[in-house]
């Protein structure tokens, strides 16, 4: 089973911080972090007239299904997809098993920018959620939502 | 597996309707879909066969409101039923929080509903879950078919333990919000353990 998955401010900006750069310096239109069971971590760039939530979710299963192949063929997982449209293309990589970066670029940028850029982010992210993945483990890093109360819950659902 | 996140004060939490072939999965979230406030809901994603059968998944995200300032969002997803689609269903459960069992009441499909729990169960335990501690619930679907089984058979078949149940007719709603509040309270209540 998996680790909870949590997010702190902290590491937030930090995560954030790093996409903007690789959306600059890779000239990508739009970089997004998600995570494997597809919740949106971070989205960088031209998001606005973007969904996000499904785009996260599709990216997900793509990688679950291209994981479910590789195993079928004795691979552990392809860690990195690539999808070229006619204006747009996906670059799709996973982050220390855990993580998927997409970046969305077009003819501004190429396929080796995006990949060596990539590469140099997937490191420092990685460190990142190695340092959050110790935070949460700490214990007393207790969930929010311990001293939610039986009509905190019934209040959700009272309209 | 929840998605905490403190940096945008919000909780995502992943529920997966599974059952048999046909057994009315995507009927429930279709039902939610049309049924829910515009600002509530993000788009339905159907992955389906040209047949309108569901190859991979149906996604649907949905705001319940704020709890403690944080807004609770949950992701439903729906498998394929098909028995030969176990590959991909196995996929989709990775990181789920809650399961809702849709059960098809017709007497003809006491077997596909039996052997769906029975590869439910198995294909959670792969990803180290055990059906009998996360958030579950029941639902017989199609109550309002004339060769329904009766609701005391259902239960003794798919039910032993007495956890939550409801009667249902996705088509005309009847159940399916009830469905969804169960799983969803079960859900949250199991973040307030903290596990």
């Amino acid at each position: 089973m998996q680790p909870q998955m949590v997010m702190y401010d902290e590491e937030f900006q930090q995560i954030s911080a790093v996409c903007e750069r690789l959306a600059r310096e890779a000239n990508a239109k739009i970089v997004f972090l998600v995570d494997k069971n597809g919740q949106l971590i971070a989205s960088i760039g031209a998001t606005q007239d973007l969904d996000t939530t499904s785009l996260a979710s599709l990216t997900a299963g793509n990688i679950a299904a291209t994981g479910g192949l590789a195993k079928l063929i004795g691979e552990k997982e392809f860690s990195i997809l690539f999808h070229e449209g006619e204006r747009d293309n996906l670059h799709i990589s996973v982050i220390g098993g855990r993580v998927i970066l997409v970046v969305i670029f077009d003819t501004r940028s190429s396929l080796g920018l995006v990949r060596l850029r990539v590469k140099k982010a997937s490191d420092e992210l990685n460190k990142i959620f190695d340092g959050l993945l110790k935070k949460v483990q700490v214990p007393g890093a207790g969930s929010p939502f311990a001293e939610i109360t039986d009509d905190d819950i019934d209040n959700l659902f009272s309209e | 597996m929840s998605f905490i996140n403190y940096s945008s004060r919000e909780i995502n939490c992943k529920i997966v309707y599974y059952g048999p072939g046909l057994c009315g999965k995507t009927t429930n979230l279709q039902y939610i879909y049309a049924n829910t406030n515009q600002n509530a809901k993000g788009k339905m994603i159907s992955l389906a066969t040209e047949t309108e059968r569901t190859l991979f998944f149906d996604f649907l995200p949905l705001s319940l409101g704020e709890i403690r300032g944080f807004k609770t969002r949950f992701h439903l997803y729906t498998v394929p039923g098909q028995v030969f689609y176990d590959a991909s269903r196995k996929l989709i459960l990775k990181g789920v929080d809650g399961v809702v069992f849709v059960a098809d009441s017709q007497v003809e499909r006491t077997e596909a509903n039996v052997e769906s729990v029975e590869n439910l169960r198995t294909n959670l335990a792969e990803q180290g879950y055990d059906l009998d501690k996360i958030p579950y619930v029941i639902q017989y679907n199609k109550r309002d078919l004339p060769n329904a089984a009766s609701l005391e058979e259902l239960r003794g078949l798919l039910n032993p333990r007495g956890i939550p149940d409801f009667e249902a007719v996705a088509p005309k709603g009847e159940g399916v919000y009830d469905t969804l509040k169960a799983i969803a309270r079960l859900i949250l209540t199991e973040l307030k353990k903290g596990t």
